[in-house]
């Protein structure tokens, strides 16, 4: 977790003064300890509070199912080249090489400018270096918590975390939670949202 | 269910918590379109004959070609063709009558329920309290029957639960039923039961009434409420015509013409096609405008439009989420507006008619704006509506402009409209302008807004700018206004944050006619209902 007092822009009354903290130190049990931010200084502020980051297995989970595409995506190109004897099968294989490997190079650092930060009333998710984005979802328009973990997230322990509200455009999307900060995360929403239940 | 007292306070005898049937008619007006087929192949099939018969002189000019006619009475199969043609009309009509006799619904205290399909059977059932409107469909056909559909709009995707069809006095009394049971209010005593007609003579009864109908509109109840906004039928066609696609048109035309005068004439043939196509568009956008009205009724803001089909659509207070008062280019110099919204209407966004729906103001001058933003936005005050018209819709002027805007070092991200872009925070609403040359006003009701976003990309940090989202139900409002300062960006995205959360804990709108505790009866209702449906 990081707390960020230095940021410009505070707002004293804000209402982040009196967070929702569930579970001592479940949450940040084996996540990153520091929200990477873009360098400029004309960037969105983190605001304060206390941010919630994503567990470090989620980078190992990201790179061997990403590899593992890769691999697939060069053996069958090799099969096309040599046993077909087709050429410009490299082409695609190519492409699709440059821009895997692009992805597992700044795949670290994005998963370092995610983080959630659990306020009184609302969720404030954020994520991305390149393209910020800033999300507040008040408690009381959740309309489900989805939990997904695949084959390989549950060897390193991780957990999708889903928010579903009445607009498709909200889009909060935790990856690479750790599964006893996504459970816990998932019922205190659920308590949360019951008590400050609203119409649509 | 046989709870009594539900069964007591209801009035209409199609929502007394008893399973009934639709219309009898129903067979007829959904079996409808497969007897315009059948008939169809049988008239295109003796379409020759028939001239034959009419004008002997035409038929001796030409020899008819082999056809399943010939055939027929070659090989004196009479009888037989028409024994087929025969059976299958009645298979089909059996079919859908069929239909028709497992088709039943009920209305209890809390839900809406319908059964039907004969050998797969559904069951849906839509609690009230989540319904987000009520719209009372008359096509031109069935308006001659009497008959109406009623569709109560649901929350999600495909979650709408169709009437096909009801007489339309059933129609009226169910819609206002519903909507009384969603409001939260108790029913009203037992008081008109009189009002119920046999259904098999009423089938009949109704034609002479539906015809009376037809031409005074599709409301004819005693306390039909007079719209707040009457749209003559000119400017109506005149806005039409002066849309976006007017603009296309031309250009198109111009192209044409230019083709032919530098290649070959023929092009210019093309042309046809296109003003066809065109008039076609104009025809529908027009006819499904017109007779607009649009009333305050104590269940909602009641939208009438169509003039072949007519549309009654009941939208209960708090169901929009997102207004947008728009004026295109062309409409600038006759200062027209129009008004459309974000609601849930039960549809997904590509579909044809949820863009139909989304309109509540086809056209109007500003003081039909006012108007109608009044009876959905009560609240308003006259210094208010002064402040939004003269900043929102065509601000800004001076420095006294309220709005957060595009500073001066970003004017390149908005060239024309730098000055007007903006957003202003309000105690119950985030206004967003935009456009200058297509003016564009948003405004989403705090109360209704689901999330506020804020985002920034490489371009907007260079320039210290940031956008703002605010994330309403899907529809064809959007919600987000760029190139924003950063820095009063970022306070106007905190201070909504906070705004939302005050407005939706104190909103009540969903049950929105119900005492101010909120009474435990209805949920009673509720359980026991559940295990009966589930029975």
């Amino acid at each position: 977790m990081t707390n960020t007092p230095d940021l410009p822009n505070q707002d004293s009354a804000s209402p982040t003064t009196t967070d929702l903290e569930p579970g001592g130190g479940v949450l940040d049990a084996g996540t990153y300890d520091r929200l990477l931010e873009p360098r400029s200084a004309n960037r969105l502020p983190l605001g304060d509070g206390t941010w919630h980051l994503l567990s470090r297995n989620y980078v190992w989970v990201r790179l061997i199912s990403t590899l593992a595409v890769l691999a697939l995506v060069l053996a069958a190109a090799v099969v096309g080249a040599v046993l077909l004897r087709l050429g410009w099968v490299w082409i695609p294989a190519g492409v699709v090489t440059v821009v895997t490997v692009w992805t597992l190079v700044i795949l670290p650092r994005q998963a370092r400018a995610y983080g959630y930060q659990l306020r009184e009333d609302d969720l404030v998710f954020r994520r991305g270096i390149l393209w910020q984005r800033m999300v507040a979802v008040p408690y009381g328009r959740m309309q489900l918590v989805d939990i997904t973990h695949g084959p390989l997230d549950r060897v390193f322990g991780i957990a999708q975390l889903k928010l579903v509200t009445a607009a498709a455009t909200t889009g909060v999307v935790i990856p690479g939670l750790t599964q006893p900060a996504a459970e816990l995360l998932r019922d205190t929403l659920i308590a949360v949202a019951e008590t400050r239940r609203t119409g649509l | 269910m046989t709870d009594p007292a539900a069964v007591a306070d209801v009035r209409s005898p199609l929502s007394d918590g008893e399973w009934h049937r639709l219309h009898p008619l129903t067979p007829v007006l959904r079996g409808g379109l497969f007897l315009v087929v059948v008939l169809g192949i049988v008239i295109t099939n003796l379409r020759d004959r028939i001239i034959g018969w009419l004008f002997p002189a035409v038929a001796d000019l030409e020899r008819y070609e082999a056809d399943p006619v010939d055939y027929v009475v070659s090989n004196n199969l009479i009888l037989l063709a028409l024994v087929a043609v025969l059976a299958v009309l009645l298979l089909l009509l059996g079919g859908f009558w069929l239909s028709w006799r497992f088709h039943t619904l009920r209305i209890t205290g809390d839900d809406v329920e319908v059964r039907s399909g004969i050998l797969f059977r559904t069951h849906r059932r839509a609690p009230l309290d989540r319904v987000q409107g009520v719209n009372l469909t008359r096509p031109m056909v069935a308006r001659l029957l009497g008959a109406a559909k009623l569709e109560v709009v649901g929350a999600g995707l495909d979650s709408n639960v169709k009437l096909e069809y009801l007489s339309t006095t059933n129609a009226e009394a169910l819609r206002a039923d519903i909507l009384r049971l969603a409001s939260g209010r108790q029913l009203a005593r037992a008081s008109d039961a009189a009002g119920s007609v046999p259904r098999g003579r009423a089938a009949v009864a109704t034609v002479s009434a539906a015809l009376t109908g037809l031409i005074d509109g599709a409301e004819q109840p005693v306390a039909e409420p007079a719209s707040v906004v009457h749209i003559p039928p000119g400017r109506l066609i005149g806005s039409r015509l002066l849309s976006g696609s007017t603009l296309w048109l031309l250009v198109v035309v111009a192209a044409i013409i230019v083709g032919s005068v530098v290649g070959t004439p023929w092009v210019l043939f093309t042309l046809v096609p296109a003003a066809l196509g065109f008039a076609a568009y104009w025809f529908r956008t027009i006819t499904r405008a017109l007779r607009y009205s649009i009333a305050p009724t104590p269940s909602g803001v009641r939208i009438t439009f169509g003039l072949f089909t007519t549309i009654t659509e009941t939208l209960p207070p708090g169901r929009v989420h997102a207004f947008e008062i728009r004026q295109p280019l062309l409409w600038r110099g006759c200062g027209w507006w129009s008004i459309r919204v974000n609601r849930l209407s039960g549809r997904s966004a590509n579909d044809a008619q949820s863009q139909q729906f989304a309109d509540v103001l086809p056209v109007g001058t500003r003081d039909d704006v006012e108007r109608v933003l009044r009876l959905f936005l009560p609240g308003i005050s006259a210094a208010q509506w002064q402040e939004l018209v003269v900043h929102g819709l065509l601000g800004p002027h001076d420095e006294s402009d309220p709005y957060v805007t595009t500073p001066r070092r970003a004017w390149w991200l908005r060239p024309l409209s730098w000055r007007r872009n903006g957003v202003l925070l309000t105690p119950d609403a985030i206004l967003l302008r935009r456009g200058l040359i297509w003016r564009s006003l948003v405004i989403l009701p705090l109360a209704r807004l689901q999330s506020v976003a804020l985002s920034q990309g490489p371009i907007g940090r260079s320039q210290k700018a940031a956008t703002l989202t605010g994330h309403t139900v899907a529809g064809q409002v959007p919600g987000a206004v760029g190139a924003l300062d950063r820095d009063a960006a970022v306070a106007v995205w905190q201070r909504a944050a906070r705004a939302v959360i005050a407005a939706a804990a104190s909103d009540r709108s969903h049950r929105w006619d119900a005492a101010p505790p909120a009474s435990p009866a209805p949920i009673a209702i509720a359980t026991t209902d559940q295990e009966e449906g589930r029975a």
